[in-house]
């Protein structure tokens, strides 16, 4: 269990992390989701101690992180990529992190064959490919056999294959009764893997929901019709009283209903129609639309490119 | 993931129940539970420091300057010297200068010991296994002053026994002489080079830290040998004297000057300022995000 309460985090001016206040609970996969910059792996780092808030209050188990005696059983964490000396092979970077925590050395073994690196256990990290870095830093954290395990943007460079695993790999966790607490940009990684989500963005906190309710709230089914007749259509759903919605380019949406009922009503009154199509918002929208304000660093997709190459024979 | 099933009797694991508590439900895994103290970081920074390369370089290339200029010196002065020049003489102080070319690569690898951490990232993986910021540092001294020492021990006690050997012209060295030539300089060494370490650990960047302190090294006596001007007079001295190739010269009794510190002096005041520093790097540690 991860209690934060009121946690805060002020770099100078800027405002990293704005009153956080959530829990994560064992036996479930907590989605931790923001987009880029809006204080995720800061506010990780805070949970680890590493950072200290500005302001309120971060507890692993009720206990603050520096007052764990052995923090690697208590909570295994994957911070970003390559947090280790790239000199060191990496049994030896496992063994120093083991003894560090009184962990016995078999454990390393354990770990490194878990994760699938016992064949380059005894190579420097230096040559180790992104996909095998992430699975080594997964290997430290699970080190301690930790009851909170935490994952910061853990799928990051791994190949189909290894993303497969770690989705694998978390549930299974969280099936053992763990916390599991992985943080990501992608809502439809987090739709594959998380029970519950708590979506941050530029450090304020938008949603503290369960995926199922996220789901439920956000993905909104409609209907989408286009048509010729679009003035006589209308006439028709208002009379049958649908409300119908005019989109751009023609189109036509109808919340909820069903689509027979409008391909009955067209054909009733003879009005043709080009599509009648049920559509699902996606997840990945509704993650957007809410974080739509807080997105900190907007590409300007509307920024014609013409522009760029404007400035260039001018400058040249 | 592990292959460990959800305990089973509950008796098997006290320690945690103890801990944990019954509010806080989840996993408990079988693995027996340690309350990690300075000796696990002690253990630790250990494997650390003989598992990276950076640490067999600097020392191999240490061992090697302090034998090979005090071989070559000894053999030198050896060969150069008439009948009755080497009278009186302390055939010890010829392990000055292969000793005062070595303390760089101490110094390189202090700096390493901390700074290379907040180089590679390795220092979050550090503090988040020890969260005990202060154990981490304490860990890191203690460990490198035991490497630093004991390999400049070896390595300068060789060199004088070799040269005392080459030298038979010049006078035996008392017992304290070759306790300074060998006990004191090795002191006085590893200190630097846990200044080195302490600094490294404050400025967090390796070539940063390095350039400070090869400037700490050189710098006194370098400004010191342009200061022409008769009303710096005074100053001149003062950066002669505690300049540390002086100070380290102390150890053999052949100071550069004939004032300034003498004696075991030179211990005592870097282990004053090395002791400053480490209150500092505490200090700052603790506030400071990692």
């Amino acid at each position: 269990m991860i209690e934060l309460e009121g946690l805060t985090k002020r770099y100078g001016e800027k405002l990293a992390v704005n009153n956080l206040t959530f829990a994560v609970r064992p036996g479930i996969v907590t989605g931790f989701l923001g987009p880029n910059g809006a204080g995720k792996s800061t506010t990780m780092r805070m949970i680890l101690g590493l950072d200290r808030p500005t302001a309120g209050d971060v507890r692993i188990d009720g206990k603050h992180y520096d007052r764990l005696k052995d923090p690697l059983t208590y909570i295994g964490a994957l911070l970003e990529a390559k947090a280790w000396h790239p000199g060191r092979s990496a049994y030896n970077h496992l063994l120093c992190l083991a003894q560090s925590n009184g962990i016995p050395a078999s454990r390393v073994r354990e770990v490194l064959e878990t994760v699938g690196l016992s064949g380059v256990a005894r190579k420097k990290t230096k040559g180790f490919s992104m996909g095998m870095g992430q699975r080594l830093g997964i290997a430290a954290a699970l080190l301690g056999d930790p009851r909170i395990v935490m994952f910061d943007e853990p799928v990051n460079g791994l190949d189909p294959e290894g993303i497969h695993w770690i989705r694998t790999l978390m549930k299974s966790l969280a099936a053992q009764g763990r916390t599991v607490f992985v943080s990501s940009h992608l809502m439809s990684e987090m739709a594959l893997t998380a029970d519950h989500l708590v979506v941050i963005g530029q450090g304020r906190l938008l949603a503290d929901t369960s995926m199922a309710d996220f789901i439920a709230q956000n993905s909104r089914s409609y209907i989408r019709i286009r048509t010729p007749q679009r003035e006589r259509l209308l006439d028709v759903l208002h009379g049958a009283g649908i409300t119908v919605v005019e989109t751009g380019g023609g189109m036509l949406e109808v919340d909820g209903g069903k689509p027979e009922r409008i391909g009955e009503l067209a054909a009733q009154h003879q009005i043709v129609l080009h599509e009648l199509s049920p559509q699902q918002a996606s997840l990945e929208e509704a993650f957007m639309r809410l974080t739509a304000e807080s997105v900190e660093y907007h590409a300007h997709a509307d920024a014609p490119a013409r522009q760029w190459g404007d400035d260039w024979q001018k400058g040249s | 993931m592990t292959t460990h099933q959800p305990p089973a009797p509950q008796a098997a694991q006290p320690t945690w129940q103890a801990a944990a508590g019954a509010s806080y439900p989840g996993y408990t895994s079988p693995i027996p539970v340690v309350r990690t103290h300075l000796g696990h970081a002690l253990a630790s920074e250990w494997t650390k420091i003989r598992s990276v390369r950076s640490t067999m370089w600097t020392l191999g290339v240490f061992v090697l300057l302090v034998v090979g200029i005090g071989l070559a010196a000894g053999a030198l002065v050896a060969a150069n010297a008439s009948e009755g020049d080497l009278n009186g003489e302390n055939p010890l102080s010829f392990g000055f200068f292969g000793l005062l070319l070595g303390s760089m690569c101490i110094i390189t690898l202090g700096v390493l010991t901390t700074a290379s951490e907040y180089g590679t990232g390795m220092i979050r993986t550090t503090m988040v296994a020890c969260p005990s910021r202060g154990r981490v540092l304490a860990a890191k001294a203690v460990v490198f002053f035991a490497v630093a020492f004991v390999v400049t021990l070896v390595s300068s006690s060789f060199v004088a026994f070799a040269q005392v050997g080459m030298l038979s012209d010049a006078r035996d060295p008392s017992g304290g002489e070759w306790f300074k030539a060998t006990v004191g300089v090795s002191l006085y060494i590893a200190l630097l080079g846990l200044l080195s370490l302490v600094v490294g650990s404050i400025i967090r960047h390796s070539a940063g830290a390095i350039t400070i302190m090869i400037g700490l090294l050189l710098a006194p006596l370098v400004i010191a040998l342009f200061m022409f001007s008769e009303s710096l007079q005074d100053l001149r001295e003062a950066l002669f004297e505690y300049s540390i190739p002086s100070q380290l010269s102390v150890f053999y009794a052949t100071s550069l000057t004939d004032s300034g510190p003498s004696g075991w002096d030179p211990l005592w005041i870097i282990l004053g300022v090395t002791a400053a520093a480490f209150a500092g790097a505490f200090a700052l540690l603790q506030k400071r995000d990692v």
